[in-house]
């Protein structure tokens, strides 16, 4: 205790600092690094299970070569889901954020909405709501209840009206028609858009109203430059909740690949491109948003 | 009398039925779209409902819609049967309200490190805490496994190594250093929370006496009841809802499963008793209900309080 009576506060701050971490350090180097650099071992090595234990042979990237050039779906599923969560981004993004400033005023019935907007919260996880796409009595009663809601063809016409480019068109189509996953999937985004509503302060649109401005330009001028840093936190929640949900395609290609299917180094080499796509793509997203995050300080 | 309205009629504020016009427009919208909303996320949860109470004839008869003719328990009777439900909700509610309450205590002490104090590599650190995050669970998932089939901490224990495999232990190491499912993420969430607490709380407090570590428990938990409450729902409910980790951390040497994989091997354990047959989506969706039916409730009771803690966590900075 001597020793620690004769170091500066500044000192004794960083090692109590110290302490207060150490739980992570201690399971970042213990049980999280070690699977990780596994992992990358076994990508590289082709592994034999005998009775002397582990036996692994060097094979350099034959395991990569395997999973780009022989096998029959990696790249194309790879590709496709990158392709699919880069375009449900901005369909989950605009529609938390509408669905967050709608939740945001005052309205009856505003705390059964809100209950009900972060229902999916709770229910969109994995083996919950994955299971009422193929079953036969829900699907009676969709078929029954389609044509109740927007129908995609509708609007189709209604956006060819307005000479928009087709691919765009497309694009909002399918947006539409997957509607329910997207709502689905906007729980928590929703909830973080409003969480930054509410720390706006009344005062910047009471002054604003005296200024006389409306309520178009309090949103542009306002409300949006202050929830820069909350799309930004958004975006990159989105991207990791997309990449890594349980019953995305290609994390289940992979995991399947390693007990069922090229076997565990196959699916340690996929596992390692795609950790280093899926890294790379949060830096860069990330990045580039980040230039035009606007902070209040 | 006349004229008296006519004057009434000349104070008349137009511009304000204009506004009120325009208000009445956008309540009507709003409420037109929430009801969309609401009904596209209920239907899936409301379909489920309606079917499982519904009888085999219930099933194929074409004037059944949403209320069922016959209605019936047996399909929740044999799902009960067929997932062990009363032995698998004890070890699921365990097991998770573990997982939560390790989680929490390692976030709240390693957020705090992160909020409070500033020490060498600190940024180095905290950046390994997002790459937590950012790393696909299969990618580590079978050396986990390994580790844990002979856990020795490399060396530090004597022996061939414990076999954790079927036990708590996986998850408890794991959530009570930091490292769990998502666990970076609630290790992100109370370091901003932290943050946004007023330093002079602390400083009265090391004024009085106090030392640092009396300071965080005392003065700094109670003030974090409600990041703490958001962290622990959803821990709670990730792991309630997990499959990957339960499924290798348990193993298959159990006889009882948590109820999520009890959930997604239902339809083959059905298949191997009853003949197949859509009738066997009934017991499916009555299945699922009893899975989700206690988060349900849960969140029934919590969601206020929820919904307002998420609001004071300042994850928004």
């Amino acid at each position: 205790m001597n020793i620690f009576k004769n170091l500066t506060l500044r000192q004794k701050k960083s090692i109590i600092g110290i302490i207060f971490i150490s739980p992570f350090l201690f399971g970042f180097f213990m049980f999280f690094l070690a699977p990780i650099i596994q992992t990358v071992s076994f990508s590289v090595n082709e592994l034999n299970i005998s009775r002397l234990g582990l036996e692994t042979n060097f094979v350099g990237l034959d395991h990569y070569n395997f999973a780009f050039s022989v096998h029959p779906v990696f790249i194309r599923t790879f590709f496709e889901n990158l392709l699919y969560v880069l375009l449900d981004l901005p369909l989950i993004l605009f529609f938390s954020f509408f669905a967050a400033l709608m939740l945001n005023q005052k309205f009856k019935g505003r705390l059964i909405a809100r209950a009900i907007f972060f229902l999916p919260v709770i229910l969109a996880s994995s083996a919950v709501i994955g299971m009422d796409s193929a079953q036969y009595a829900t699907e009676i009663l969709e078929q029954t209840s389609e044509s109740v809601f927007l129908s995609g063809e509708f609007i189709q016409v209604f956006l060819m009206e307005l000479q928009l480019p087709e691919d765009f068109i497309g694009y909002i189509i399918d947006g539409i028609e997957r509607l329910p996953e997207v709502i689905r999937a906007s729980g928590i985004q929703i909830l973080i858009f409003l969480a930054g509503l509410q720390s706006v302060p009344d005062s910047y649109f009471e002054a604003s109203r005296i200024e006389g401005a409306t309520t178009w330009e309090n949103f542009w001028l306002i409300t949006f430059p202050l929830m820069t840093p909350v799309i930004l936190i958004n975006v990159i929640y989105t991207l990791i909740d997309l990449f890594l949900a349980q019953d995305n395609e290609l994390v289940e290609l992979i995991q399947d690949e390693a007990f069922v299917g090229a076997g565990y180094g196959v699916s340690s080499a996929m596992a390692v491109v795609y950790f280093i796509a899926v890294a790379f793509i949060i830096l860069v997203v990330g990045g580039l948003l980040s230039r035009y995050v606007f902070y209040q300080e | 009398m006349l004229s008296h309205f006519a004057d009434r009629i000349k104070d008349f504020n137009f511009d304000l039925l204009n506004r009120s016009i325009k208000s009445w427009i956008i309540s009507i919208l709003r409420l037109i779209l929430i009801t969309g909303i609401s009904y596209l996320i209920l239907f899936p949860l409301l379909s489920k409902i309606s079917t499982a109470f519904m009888t085999r004839a219930d099933l194929f008869d074409r004037t059944v819609f949403w209320i069922p003719k016959n209605f019936t328990l047996e399909n929740f009777e044999l799902a009960i049967i067929h997932m062990d439900y009363v032995e698998s909700l004890l070890l699921t509610s365990t097991l998770a309200l573990c997982v939560a309450f390790f989680q929490l205590a390692s976030s709240t002490l390693v957020g705090y490190g992160f909020a409070r104090y500033d020490f060498p590599f600190k940024k180095i650190f905290f950046a390994l805490v997002l790459f937590t995050l950012i790393v696909p669970p299969n990618m580590v998932l079978v050396p986990y496994y390994m580790n844990f089939r002979f856990f020795n901490l490399y060396g530090l224990i004597p022996g061939d190594g414990l076999n954790l495999i079927g036990t708590y232990w996986p998850f408890i190491l794991i959530s009570l250093t930091g490292v769990g499912f998502r666990n970076g993420l609630f290790i992100f969430v109370m370091r901003q929370f932290f943050r946004g607490m007023p330093q002079n709380l602390e400083d009265a407090a090391y004024v009085d006496g106090a030392g640092y570590f009396q300071t965080f428990f005392r003065i700094m938990l109670p003030g974090a009841v409600p990041a703490l409450v958001v962290v622990f729902l959803f821990s709670f409910v990730w792991q309630w809802n997990d499959v990957f980790f339960s499924r290798v951390f348990l193993g298959t040497v159990g006889e009882v499963d948590v109820l999520s994989i009890a959930l997604r091997d239902l339809p083959e354990e059905l298949d191997y008793w009853i003949e197949h047959s859509p009738y066997l989506s009934l017991i499916i969706n009555a299945g699922t209900l009893l899975v989700i039916g206690p988060l349900v409730v849960v969140y029934a009771f919590m969601q206020r309080y929820f919904v307002e803690s998420v609001e004071r966590t300042g994850i928004v900075g």
